[in-house]
């Protein structure tokens, strides 16, 4: 996998194609965790990191399993559970090895498993990284680095907003746009500035 | 029979999953761009949500309780598995269009929601009605959103041109479009419960705060108090 | 809270008479690239600049009647918004579209946020965004310039990102072309004499801080002379400047009170962060001019520089 492979799909997933301004995975919960930094940055890294490690896990499950026993429909039951278990594995492991780190994290750990970023990330590698039920060249790298960049490009447009919407609770918006309805006001402003990467090419 | 028809109505427009709950905002954006999308989305999650609720009160109390989430989901999943091989079997034009938000629907919080919620809660017939409910009220909402995009931003309705030599805001077809037009439709959801808010000490399903909700005007006790849990288990971002 | 006492991070103006000043001094000094702007292209120009201020105007005085405020015309800013938009603009561009931004720009961009003062996103670049992707046939007809019929012609920017020329001579320019504004382009964005005229007087008059156009311009030009050609610093930085929206962008838009950073080191982080990511997209993205977008995107980030780029407090997490 060459080097300007790489940088478009970093780009590709980052920027052109965020997951959320673009996409709308993970829309959830970063309408109700972007309202501060801290948890917003949090939220973001956890997701990356499940996000990286997952699609890892499914590509093998996806090319050792699922396709040998010709049980691709078995795709979306799988992945599902792969993540729940995942996230509920890494839950346990965290808890054990930094109480600390799992108190801060509180209850959006769980919650990561119905992000729709993580299947969905799972879902799109298994869709483009392989053809007529073979891996394209580069398939597994290439997956690991989508699954990365997905988390990535939630985590800039975590961070981003939260900035923004700390910012915005010291202002007097009218009422009924006050909260969730803003938020949304304020990704589509984000999300039409990020148009502006539309087209890279390297 | 009265209990219901309330346990219908109530998805579609007091506790509407999209504009009272918040929930399943992934497929809503991403599916509005046309009337015909949202239509198709909201009866492959219709009917998801049928059979998972069934499914679910019938086994409700048979499902030890801390191994209920997973269950839950494989049953839902199954379900989704069921829907992605009809549409690729029979509608494979709108498969292709949907794309991705079919098997996300094993993620949407409005499904997992209402199992939690109400189907391993309530007996069967119940729950059909809740899904029913759920189900079109989620339907009736992508196709607002739909409309209101394909109409300003293509120009069309259920794919009919309207005006000749009317120029669409392309926009509103596009990302920022679907957001600005969900954030400016919440804004009016808002508008209309502040306005009604002069008699309700409680506002009723302002969608404005995730953090200090207020609890849902309507539904059962039980229904908030497992919002509240959805809401700890899994689904806390989507309202 | 209808007081004068204004909370939050914006500049704490305390009375609307400096608001005002301040946006009418930058208004005025906006005419001269207006009336090149017209005399370049023609009535079109005026039309375009007259529809624009109207529906900004219109638009705020409207809601805020309907939200029951005080209608606070007489700051200047909603009027200012209007130009800013025109500036943008091409000339030939059919009447709804300035109607449109400036309903866009005031409405959503700074109204829904609570208005003058809350808005996150530069309301004109924004509005601009919005109808670049709403009618991008109609927002990037150009027409030539000193010509009575309306002839289309590709900005210097776009023939370079069609590959068409590789450099400024290809194109029958020069820089004083450039500078003139004998070219083709956005109607307030072409002649650099005019806009410059408005720029001494607000330096002069300190209303803008040279930081963030300085960063930008700096940041723009070097990169742009290092990479912009084939080979290290062959690139042309006299045209990087002079081309597309860059002086009209470095001075008017990136220095707007409200959506820019509070310090003056956030200020040159901002300018830099802007003339990187203009260089960016015009280099590798698809649209020939990245300006507008790299300012909308540097406002996006806005809150994070002013929370970290800050004078140290002692005593303080």
């Amino acid at each position: 996998m060459d080097a300007a492979k790489f940088m478009s799909l970093m780009i590709s997933m980052v920027f052109i194609n965020n997951f959320i301004l673009s996409k709308f995975l993970g829309l959830c919960s970063f309408i109700g965790v972007s309202k501060e930094t801290r948890p917003a940055v949090s939220m973001g890294l956890a997701v990356t990191f499940v996000t990286t490690l997952s699609s890892l896990i499914t590509w093998l499950i996806y090319r050792y399993l699922l396709i040998p026993f010709n049980i691709t429909y078995m795709r979306t039951i799988s992945f599902i559970l792969v993540i729940a278990s995942f996230v509920q594995l890494v839950e346990m492991v965290i808890r054990k090895t930094s109480p600390g780190l799992y108190r801060a994290f509180g209850i959006y750990l769980p919650l990561i498993t119905v992000n729709c970023a993580v299947l969905g990330v799972a879902v799109l590698n298994s869709e483009a990284f392989f053809v007529d039920g073979r891996p394209v060249p580069g398939s597994f790298w290439m997956s690991l680095a989508q699954g990365f960049f997905a988390g990535a490009g939630y985590l800039l447009a975590m961070l981003l907003m939260s900035g923004i919407r700390e910012r915005l609770e010291l202002q007097d918006a009218p009422k009924s746009l006050q909260g969730v309805p803003l938020a949304f006001i304020v990704a589509s402003l984000m999300s039409l500035a990020f148009m502006g990467f539309s087209g890279f090419k390297f | 029979m009265k209990r219901l028809i309330k346990e219908f109505t109530k998805g579609i427009a007091i506790e509407n999953p999209t504009f009272g709950l918040v929930l399943g905002l992934c497929p809503t954006l991403a599916v509005s761009t046309s009337v015909v999308n949202a239509l198709g989305m909201g009866a492959a999650a219709t009917f998801v949500l049928l059979g998972s609720n069934i499914i679910i009160s019938a086994v409700r109390k048979v499902i030890p309780d801390q191994i209920r989430i997973p269950c839950y989901i494989v049953i839902i999943a199954t379900f989704v598995t069921i829907v992605e091989l009809i549409m690729k079997a029979f509608l494979p034009v709108l498969n292709a269009a949907l794309g991705i938000f079919v098997p996300l629907i094993v993620v949407n919080c409005i499904v997992l929601g209402r199992a939690e919620a109400f189907a391993s809660k309530n007996n069967i017939v119940h729950s059909i009605a809740d899904a029913l409910g759920m189900g079109l009220g989620f339907t009736l909402a992508l196709c607002i959103i739909a409309s209101i995009r394909e109409i300003l931003g293509a120009g069309k309705f259920l794919g009919f041109s309207l005006i000749p030599g009317f120029e669409p805001a392309i926009m509103l077809i596009l990302a920022p479009g679907a957001l600005l037009t969900m954030g400016l439709l919440i804004g009016l959801v808002n508008y209309w419960h502040l306005r009604k808010k002069s008699g309700k000490p409680e506002g009723s399903g302002l969608a404005s705060d995730s953090q200090s909700h207020k609890p849902e005007g309507g539904g059962l006790p039980s229904d908030r108090q497992s919002q509240k849990e959805i809401r700890r288990a899994g689904c806390n971002g989507c309202g | 809270m209808q007081g004068k006492l204004e909370v939050g991070f914006a500049p704490h103006i305390h009375t609307r008479e400096s608001v005002a000043k301040v946006m009418w001094q930058v208004f005025f000094s906006l005419i001269p690239a207006g009336i090149a702007g017209v005399y370049i292209f023609g009535l079109p120009a005026l039309r375009v600049i007259l529809i624009s201020v109207f529906s900004c105007v219109i638009t705020e005085a409207l809601i805020q009647k309907l939200r029951h405020k005080k209608i606070t015309l007489g700051d200047g800013s909603a009027a200012l918004t209007g130009l800013l938009l025109a500036y943008n603009l091409s000339p030939s561009v059919p009447f709804w579209i300035p109607l449109a931004g400036g309903l866009f720009a005031i409405a959503i961009c700074k109204q829904a946020f609570g208005g003058l003062g809350a808005n996150i996103f530069n309301p004109a670049l924004a509005a601009r965004a919005f109808l670049l992707a709403s009618w991008p046939k109609q927002m990037t007809d150009f027409v030539r310039p000193f010509t009575l019929d309306a002839i289309s012609s590709a900005t210097p920017l776009a023939m370079l990102k069609e590959g068409k020329v590789a450099a400024l001579s290809d194109m029958g320019l020069s820089y004083w072309d450039l500078f003139l504004g004998r070219r083709s382009g956005c109607l307030g964005e072409v002649c650099i004499l005019a806009l410059a005229l408005g720029v001494v007087y607000l330096l002069w008059k300190g209303y803008i801080w040279p930081q963030t156009p300085a960063g930008f311009i700096v940041t723009l030009g070097a990169l742009s002379w290092v990479f912009g050609a084939k080979g290290y610093f062959q690139g042309d930085f006299l045209f990087s400047i002079l081309s597309g929206g860059v002086i009209l962008g470095a001075f008017f838009m990136a220095t707007d009170y409200v959506t820019t950073p509070l310090t003056k080191k956030g200020q040159l982080v901002f300018g830099a962060g802007c003339g990187a990511l203009a260089f960016v997209i015009r280099g590798f993205g698809g649209y020939p001019e990245g300006v507008s977008y790299s300012i909308l995107i540097m406002n996006a980030v806005v809150p994070l520089i002013d929370r970290y780029v800050r004078p140290r407090r002692y005593g303080a997490k």
